[in-house]
This record gives structure tokens, C-alpha cells and sequence, in this order.
């Protein structure tokens, strides 16, 4: 699915379009996968039409169509308003270039989602970050370059750990099919290679994953990166990476393996609440919007990392559910900074003076977005913090229930900073011609924002796939 | 026993050299050198991983019956590949760090940094 697209990529005129309708597709086909696997369960493509154990086959389960979902209708929805936004951030000359990248980590990402071999795995992340990096490096500012080169350095180290992990678990057992690797890997699993591999893999995918305290490369990077590069990795980008966790530690080196070799539960819960409180304390002092929504980024990845912690169905079900909220919640977040750069020209909070009354909706949906990251009853943020606390509870861990409400309230002043700036200080003297932002930003935004609602109060679909995606993983691996 | 795997010992000591390199050198350049170091040793990783005692290449012929393992070779091909476009990738944002501020010293950009904010 993931190569068509880059075949198409040479068109040099109408990107946009050509880009969106491309990426549409992707999102239709992945509705349809989506239906029909849970349906009748796992597919399997065999990629120039080779066996499994010898060719490359795209293997998509529950998890993995749930994945292509979210990623293909984030990527669908950013673009609606890339055209009207990258006018004013990147020089006319790039624009087209800008699509190619952008369409090559899309493909990037569906590809290490959908595919079944660990080798390809690797391929596909570094299509993804090679393109990622050279988008945020098309940011205005200079220091777009240095983040950009400084994400590029972090990522590489993590692709290459990746690499050697995979290189010593062929090396243990001849096979590169993920399936195949499940199924062998079991017999030496005492072995120490083994264990080296799955070290080497876990620090990868952690650092990919900006995991606290690996996650150092990611405020910058988003901060400076073009609005509309941010709006799509923020809420993607992260996800894969943690779609690679759970399928490496659950699908490859099975559970009880990956959970008795290392402290890793342990490991996980500390570095993750660790992620959530440190994040969410720097996001509080942030001076520059964006800055602030990468930290809280930070923070909830730890909540994803909490519930993955807990080794249980429902705690992998939160946090796959939040996988889904957060992808929403940040890319709508992300597009409304997005509108405000292109109406104002800066994120900084200071400047956000008077916009409740300027650009209303456009505020509107940073107050709906920041009060799901809160966990306000009737946006999806409630619905995926219920699911991790009580999967928390389930667990006994009551002080760790605790922990995260705490937190949340972290969240609380952080939103409230903005809020208060926005609607309770007058205009500043230089915005005053500021109007709202045009519709090709917030048809997008609304459309982000209503879907934070309405999975918020219907929550049957989100749910339903995530428990579906959470049981299977453990039906795999007993 | 320590010099049957004499491969692999030059594998951890280009790896842990450019790992270093990664880490303590301010320069840019010398970052990516590093980098460039750091993933070599795991191409030789791959490729003394693949190599069978007495095997030649892989080729039909008559008269070959034991080769080596092809597979991990084809595979750090593309690795290589990767490796290429990360280097220049990673050396052109370092041609561009330099115009815009003048330097490839971490230390001197983060001071610049720091005045701007």
C-alpha cells in the first residue's frame, strides 16, 4: 500500500492536491483494512508475490490497521490546511518539495506499521526520519537547522541500535519474518544474544519514541519545524514509535520473555511517570507555545508508557486508546498554532495577548484541545485517562493512580497560562488588525476538534478496536 | 578463543571510537564522522555474522556447495544506502548551520542560541 505512493511522488505540478488526494486514498484504504480485519482478522500480503519465510509480507492486524487509521486521517486532515500555511513558512520554490517529503514519511510510517519483516522495519524508519529531518529543517527560523541536525544525530544513533538488535536476533535465528522470529525465538531465549538484541532494540525504539529521559531532541524540533510539520508528527511520529515498542516486545519477544528479562515494568512505570512529571513542569515555564505543547507532548508519551507498563490488556488498551485521543488532540492543537503563526507570525505566549476576542474560533480549539490534554469529561482526554487509571487501579498500583491525577492537574496550569493570556489581557497594539484565520485552516481544525468530542461522548468505535487490538496481542503471546 | 573473533572485536572498537566521537566532539563535522564510524562497525557487524568457515561467494557454479549467507550481505547494502543519505543529509544541514550562524562549533551556536532567546 505504502509503494504506489512513492512511485507517484515525481509530479511536478498540483502537488498539493496530487498530495492530498494520495493521502486520502491511504485514509479510505485504511477504513476498508480496518473493517475488514476486524472482521476476519489478520491479513497478509506477500510482497512480490515470494513466500513469507524468504520474501517481505505486510502483515496487518488489528493493531497495525488501527495504526494506519490514525496515521492516514491525521496526515489527511494536516494537508486540507498545509496549502494556506506553508505559503507564509517556507519560500514558494520549496513548496514542492515539501510535498515529496512530506508524502515520503507518510509512506515511511504506513510502511513500518504495515509490514511484517524487522529488516524492512528499519528501511521504512529511516525513509520516515530522513524525510522527517529534512522537513523540520525547512523551518524559518535558524534554529530549525539545529534541531534538525540534533534529531538527526539522536535518530540515527536509535535506527542504528535498532539495526544491530535486529542483526543479532537473524543472527540467533535465521529468519527476519516477525512471525517466524515469534515463533523461534522462544528456543534461545535464555541465550545472551538474545538479550543484548532486545536491549539494543528497546534503547533504539525509546530514543525514536523521545521516551524521558532519551527525549531531548523533541521540544526543539517541534518548536521550530513548520506549523503544519509539527501538527503531523507530533501526532504521529511518537505513535509509531510506540507501535514498535508494543510490537517488538509483545508480537516478537513475546511477553513473558521481554518482562522477566529485564526490570522492565518497573523501568517503565518510573520513566514514565518521571516523563509526565518533568515534562509537564517544563511545559508550565515555556515562554513559546509550541515549546509548551512538545513537553506536554513529552508527558503523554509517559501516560502511553504507564499504561504499557502494566503488562495487562486493559492497561495496553488505555494506552492505545490514548494513542488515538492524543493523535487528535495534538494535531488539532498544532493546526490552531498554526493559524495563529500565519495571522500573528510567532507563537509566543506573549503575543497571544486579546486572541479570544480576535480569532475566536481559532482559541476556541485551543481550549477544546488543551482541556482534553487536561482529561475534562466529554473530550476523548477523559475517556483514555478513565481507561488508564482504572486499568492502574485493576493493577493495585494506587499511589501510581494518584501520581497521574496529580498530574493532570499539571496540565491544568499550563492550558490556563494561554487561556488566561488569550481572553483576559487587551489586544497588543500591533495585533490589532489580527481577524480570524481563513477557512482552510479551520475547516481542518473544527474537524479535529469535533472528532475530540465526538469520540469523547460515542466512544464505541475507539474502544471497541482498541480492546480488540490489546486482546489479540495477548492472544499472541500467552 | 579472543582471536577467532577478531572481527567482532573490531566491530565493538570502531563502534564504541565512533560512539565517542558522537558524544564528545563539539564539531559538526566530526559528529557526523563519527556517526559515519558508529554505523560502519555494524555493517562489518552484518557481514562477518553472514561469512561461513571455508565458504566463498555465492555464485552457481559447479563445484561450489558450501557459500556464505547472502542474505545479511543484500541486507547492509541497503543499510549502506541509508547510511550514504544519512551522511549527506547530515552534512548538508551542516553547510547550512554554517551560514546561518557562522559555525560548526556546538558550543558557539548554543551561545548564539541562548542571545536570541
Amino acid at each position: 500500500m505504502a509503494a504506489p505512493l512513492c512511485l507517484l511522488l515525481t509530479r511536478p505540478r498540483m502537488v498539493w492536491l496530487f498530495a492530498l488526494v494520495v493521502s486520502g486514498t491511504a485514509f479510505l484504504t485504511s477504513i476498508l483494512l480496518l473493517q475488514q480485519v476486524m472482521v476476519s482478522g489478520t491479513i497478509v500480503y506477500e510482497l512480490g508475490g515470494w513466500k513469507a519465510p524468504w520474501g517481505i509480507e505486510y502483515r496487518i492486524d488489528q493493531l497495525s490497521a488501527f495504526l494506519l487509521l490514525i496515521i492516514s486521517a491525521v496526515s489527511t486532515v494536516v494537508l486540507l490546511a498545509a496549502h494556506t500555511s506553508i505559503q507564509q513558512e517556507i519560500p514558494a520554490s520549496r513548496h514542492r518539495l515539501f510535498y515529496v517529503l512530506y508524502l515520503l514519511s507518510l509512506a515511511g510510517m504506513l510502511g513500518i506499521v504495515a509490514t511484517g519483516d524487522a529488516f524492512n522495519v528499519f528501511v521504512f524508519l529511516e525513509i520516515s526520519s530522513l524525510s522527517a529531518y529534512a522537513l523540520i529543517a525547512l523551518g524559518k527560523d535558524r534554529r530549525a537547522l539545529w534541531a534538525a541536525y540534533q534529531y538527526l544525530i539522536m535518530g540515527t544513533i536509535g535506527a542504528t541500535f535498532i539495526l544491530i538488535g535486529i542483526g543479532l536476533m537473524y543472527q540467533m535465528t535465521g529468519t527476519l519474518n516477525m512471525h517466524d522470529l515469534s515463533v523461534r525465538l522462544p528456543a534461545v531465549e535464555h541465550t545472551r544474544t538474545v538479550f543484548t538484541a532486545f536491549a539494543f532494540i528497546i534503547v533504539g525504539v525509546c530514543l525514536k519514541l523521545a521516551l524521558f529521559p532519551l527525549h531531548l531532541w523533541l521540544p526543539n524540533a517541534y518548536a521550530y519545524a513548520p506549523s503544519i510539520v509539527t501538527a503531523f508528527f507530533a501526532a504521529t511520529a511518537t505513535k509509531v514509535a510506540i507501535y514498535l515498542l508494543i510490537r517488538f516486545t509483545f508480537s516478537i519477544f513475546g511477553l513473558s520473555f521481554s518482562f522477566t528479562a529485564l526490570p522492565l515494568q518497573i523501568l517503565f512505570l518510573v520513566l514514565g511517570l518521571l516523563g509526565v512529571f518533568v515534562a509537564s513542569t517544563a511545559a508550565i515555564y515555556q515562554t513559546n507555545v509550541k515549546h509548551l505543547f512538545a513537553y506536554s507532548s513529552i508527558a503523554q508519551v509517559g501516560y502511553m508508557i504507564i499504561g504499557f507498563s502494566m503488562t495487562t490488556a486493559t492497561g495496553l488498551m488505555a494506552t492505545l486508546l490514548h494513542l488515538f485521543n492524543h493523535a487528535l488532540m495534538k494535531s488539532a492543537l498544532f493546526l490552531a498554532l498554526g493559524a495563529v503563526m500565519y495571522r500573528i507570525g510567532s507563537v509566543q505566549l506573549s503575543q497571544f495577548q486579546g486572541l479570544g476576542r480576535q480569532m475566536p474560533l481559532t482559541m476556541a480549539a485551543i481550549v477544546i484541545g488543551g482541556l482534553s490534554l487536561i482529561g475534562v469529561p466529554l473530550t476523548v482526554g477523559f475517556v483514555s485517562k478513565w481507561y488508564l487509571v482504572l486499568a492502574v487501579i485493576e493493577n493495585g498500583w494506587w499511589p501510581v493512580a494518584v501520581l497521574i491525577l496529580l498530574a493532570s492537574l499539571l496540565a491544568v496550569v499550563y492550558v490556563w497560562r494561554i487561556v488566561e493570556v488569550a481572553y483576559f489581557k487587551p489586544p497588543l497594539a500591533a495585533n490589532e488588525s489580527v481577524t480570524e484565520a481563513p477557512l482552510s485552516f479551520l475547516v481542518p481544525i473544527w474537524i479535529l476538534v469535533v472528532a475530540n468530542l465526538y469520540f469523547g461522548i460515542d466512544t464505541r468505535l475507539s474502544i471497541e478496536v482498541a480492546q480488540a487490538a490489546a486482546q489479540s496481542l495477548f492472544g499472541v503471546s500467552p | 578463543m579472543l582471536m577467532d573473533h577478531y572481527n567482532y572485536w573490531i566491530v565493538v572498537v570502531l563502534m564504541m571510537t565512533g560512539f565517542y566521537i558522537v558524544i564528545a566532539h563539539g564539531n559538526l563535522i566530526k559528529k557526523i564522522v563519527g556517526l559515519s564510524i558508529f554505523q560502519t562497525s555494524v555493517f562489518i557487524f552484518y557481514i562477518s555474522m553472514a561469512k561461513v568457515e571455508g565458504g566463498t561467494a555465492p555464485i552457481l557454479e559447479e563445484g561450489i556447495r558450501q557459500y556464505s549467507n547472502p542474505l545479511p550481505h543484500v541486507l547492509i547494502l541497503t543499510a549502506i544506502v541509508v547510511g550514504i543519505a544519512t551522511t549527506a543529509l547530515g552534512l548538508a544541514l551542516a553547510v547550512r548551520i554554517k551560514e546561518a550562524y557562522g559555525s560548526i562549533e556546538e558550543e558557539e551556536i548554543q551561545r548564539q542560541d541562548n542571545l536570541d532567546c
